[in-house]
C-alpha cells in the first residue's frame, strides 16, 4: 500500500484553462486599444516676451499678410480671397518666380503674417494655417526634388536643414484683434 | 494480417492545442504593449476640425493633453455651458494654466491641444499666451485627416 503511494507521480495542474485566460485578456487589450496615431498640426511658440519689444521693421514687399477677420473672411494683402487660393499665394509669395517688385528678394526675407479677431472660429483659423503650411511643404517639396531628388519627407536631418534655411518656415501671429472693444 | 487490421483501427491524431496558449499569449504581449491607456476622462466636448497637413505625434509619452471645450450636458449645471479648459481630469481657470503645466510637464514636452472647432480664437489665443508664459512652446493642434485635393 504505501509503496504504491510513494510510487504515484506528482498532481499536474491542469493548463487547458490558461488558454482562455489568456483570451479574456487578450480581448480586453483588444477592446482597449486604438492603433490610430493622434495627428496634428505642430508648431513652436515664440517665446513669452514681457516687455513687448516690438519686432524689427519688415519691408512691405517681404510680408504676406493673411487675416482673418471675426466673420470669418479671409483676406490676403487686403482683399478678400477664398480659402482654397491661400496655398498658391503662399507658394508664389515665397518663389516670387517672375520677380515681382511686389513679393520678397529672397524667400529667407519672407515672413507670412497671420491675424485673427478674438471671435474668429478655431477651425476657420486652423483652416487658414493649414493652406499656409501647405504652401511651405509643397515649395519644400519642390526644392527637395530638385536638389535631392526626393521628397521632402523622405530627406536626412540636415538635408531637411538645408531646405529650412532656404525656405525658413516664418509664420508671424499678431495678438488677435478684438471686434467687441 | 494483424498489421492491416492494425492499420485500420488508428484514428487520426486530434490536433494539439498545446501551442494554443503560446500563441494567444503573443498576441497578448503585442496588444499589451502597443495600448496606451486613456489619461483622463474628457469632461468637454471636442468636435476637431480636419486639415491636411498633418504629423504624427512621435513620442506618445511626453505628451500632457489639454482640451478645450462647452461641458458636457450632464456637467451643465455645475460647468455651465460656455467653453471651459480641461487639463488631466480637472476644469481649469485661465490663470492657472501656467503654474499647471510647470509642475506636471517638463519642458521638452509636447502639448496636445485638442480644441473644439467652434471655439473662438481669443479663448485659444489665451491659452496660448500662458503656454508661452509656462515656457512650454511645442504645441500640437490636434485634427483630424483631410484627403488633399
Amino acid at each position: 500500500m504505501t509503496s504504491k503511494k510513494k510510487r504515484r507521480s506528482p498532481i499536474e495542474i491542469n493548463a487547458g484553462s490558461m488558454a482562455d485566460i489568456a483570451f479574456l485578456l487578450l480581448i480586453f487589450f483588444l477592446v482597449t486599444t486604438t492603433i490610430t496615431a493622434e495627428k496634428g498640426i505642430q508648431v513652436k511658440l515664440p517665446p513669452y516676451d514681457i516687455g513687448g519689444t516690438p519686432p524689427p521693421p519688415v519691408p512691405k514687399r517681404n510680408v504676406l499678410n493673411v487675416l482673418v477677420n471675426f466673420n470669418n473672411d479671409l483676406l490676403v494683402e487686403g482683399e478678400m480671397e477664398e480659402l482654397v487660393n491661400l496655398k498658391n499665394r503662399t507658394i508664389e509669395f515665397l518663389t516670387n518666380p517672375n520677380n515681382s517688385a511686389d513679393l520678397p528678394t529672397s524667400p529667407k526675407k519672407a515672413v507670412v503674417s497671420l491675424q485673427n479677431d478674438r471671435s474668429t472660429d478655431y477651425a476657420t483659423y486652423l483652416a487658414t494655417y493649414n493652406e499656409i503650411r501647405a504652401g511651405y511643404n509643397h515649395v519644400w517639396d519642390e526644392y527637395a526634388k530638385a536638389n535631392f531628388n526626393e521628397e521632402y519627407e523622405n530627406l536626412t536631418v540636415p538635408q531637411k536643414k538645408k531646405v529650412q534655411e532656404e525656405y525658413p518656415l516664418v509664420i508671424s501671429e499678431a495678438e488677435p484683434s478684438d471686434i467687441s472693444k | 494480417m494483424t498489421k492491416f487490421q492494425s492499420k485500420k483501427e488508428k484514428q487520426k491524431p486530434a490536433v494539439s492545442t498545446a501551442s494554443l496558449p503560446d500563441i494567444v499569449f503573443m498576441l497578448l504581449f503585442f496588444f499589451m504593449v502597443v495600448t496606451v491607456m486613456k489619461d483622463a476622462d474628457q469632461l468637454v466636448e471636442v468636435r476637431l476640425p480636419d486639415a491636411t497637413e498633418l504629423k504624427k505625434i512621435k513620442n506618445r509619452t511626453d505628451v500632457q493633453n489639454v482640451y478645450i471645450g462647452k461641458p458636457f450636458k450632464s456637467l451643465a449645471s455645475t460647468a455651465g455651458s460656455a467653453p471651459r479648459i480641461q487639463i488631466n481630469d480637472k476644469f481649469v481657470e485661465m490663470d492657472e494654466v501656467a503654474l499647471i503645466l510647470k509642475k506636471g510637464t517638463k519642458e521638452k514636452d509636447l502639448i496636445n491641444l485638442r480644441v473644439d472647432k467652434d471655439v473662438t480664437m481669443g479663448m485659444v489665443t489665451d491659452v496660448k499666451t500662458e503656454f508661452r508664459k509656462a515656457e512650454r512652446l511645442r504645441v500640437n493642434y490636434m485634427a483630424l485627416q483631410r484627403e488633399k485635393d
